[in-house]
């Protein structure tokens, strides 16, 4: 199915762009003012990306028994971490909202609505049962490696190779 | 691009904390846990990972195969289907209160309770 929506930039709509950018790519949100940037700046990110691999490993939402315990209900633990950042979620987005807060380079940070499609839910399914397998979602999956267990780059490389065949069977699926 | 620097972040995160920000005292699981893991050889605690199932050796088995290829394949497969993963939905999708990220959320949580009562124990003794 080729996309019928109207591309042209000044026309096109924000939930549009979202809906677009997200079939295309996993950075739907991307800043875009850094292609004009020097690499160092992605240096940032990099930072950002430390904070988090600490937060997950020191939390041990990156811990395959933790998951286990979870999808067993057997732990609070997994629904506490979730619960807990959800809570820091709503909070965080009514700050940015309220004081119309800017990213470090002054654009505007926008929510876009989530379009829903019935396949999503096929979708999440999927997902569910390879996160309890591997005991990780995509973040922690690059955590366990980084924690020393270098045999979790197959299942990283393995996973890419998910994210490419759902991207060859898109147009298929339901 | 600004992707790529992040999960090579969280490598580099994860590589900290667990090595210089954790007490070596083993991980503590829900005992209905442990005990069904012992049956399967697993009964070591010291990471937050069982270092008997994640290893090169497994790797190279059918168990392996499934935990780490197919296992890996569905997250990815999934995450893309699903349009996000427990960041996006779970986490973002329920901080803005979008309904389709708590359907996506419910989907995830069936999906795993199924693969981590059924499933895995079939793996486990593979």
């Amino acid at each position: 199915m080729k996309s019928n929506i109207d591309l042209n930039p000044q026309t096109l709509d924000r939930d549009q762009d979202f809906l677009i950018r997200s079939q295309n790519a996993q950075c739907i949100n991307a800043s875009r003012v850094d292609d004009t940037k020097p690499w160092y700046v992605n240096l940032r990110y990099m930072a950002a990306g430390v904070l988090f691999g600490i937060a997950l490993v020191k939390s041990e939402v990156v811990s395959w028994f933790r998951i286990q315990e979870m999808f067993r209900l057997e732990s609070f633990h997994m629904y506490g971490v979730i619960g807990v950042a959800v809570v820091v979620g709503i909070v965080s987005v009514f700050l940015i909202k309220k004081f119309n807060a800017k990213t470090i380079d002054g654009e505007s940070i926008v929510f876009s609505k989530k379009r829903f499609i019935k396949g999503q839910l096929i979708g999440g399914f999927i997902f569910g049962t390879g996160w309890a397998i591997t005991g990780a979602c995509p973040g922690p999956l690059f955590a366990q490696m980084g924690m020393g267990f270098a045999v979790v780059g197959v299942t990283i490389v393995s996973a890419i190779a998910g994210t490419w065949v759902y991207g060859l069977l898109r147009e298929k699926l339901p | 691009m600004w992707n790529l620097f992040f999960a090579g972040g969280v490598v580099i995160g994860a590589f900290l904390a667990s090595n210089f920000l954790m007490t070596p005292e083993p991980i503590e699981v829900a005992p209905a846990l442990s005990e069904d893991l012992k049956q399967y050889g697993i009964n070591d605690y010291s990471r937050l990972l069982p270092a008997q199932l994640f290893s090169w050796d497994t790797l190279f088995s059918l168990k392996g195969l499934i935990f780490f290829v197919i296992g890996g394949f569905l997250v990815g497969f999934g995450a893309r289907y699903a349009g996000g993963c427990t960041s996006g939905h779970a986490i973002m999708g329920l901080s803005t209160l979008q309904w389709p990220s708590l359907l996506v959320t419910i989907m995830f949580m069936i999906g795993g309770i199924i693969s981590a009562n059924f499933i895995v124990p079939i793996l486990l003794s593979l």
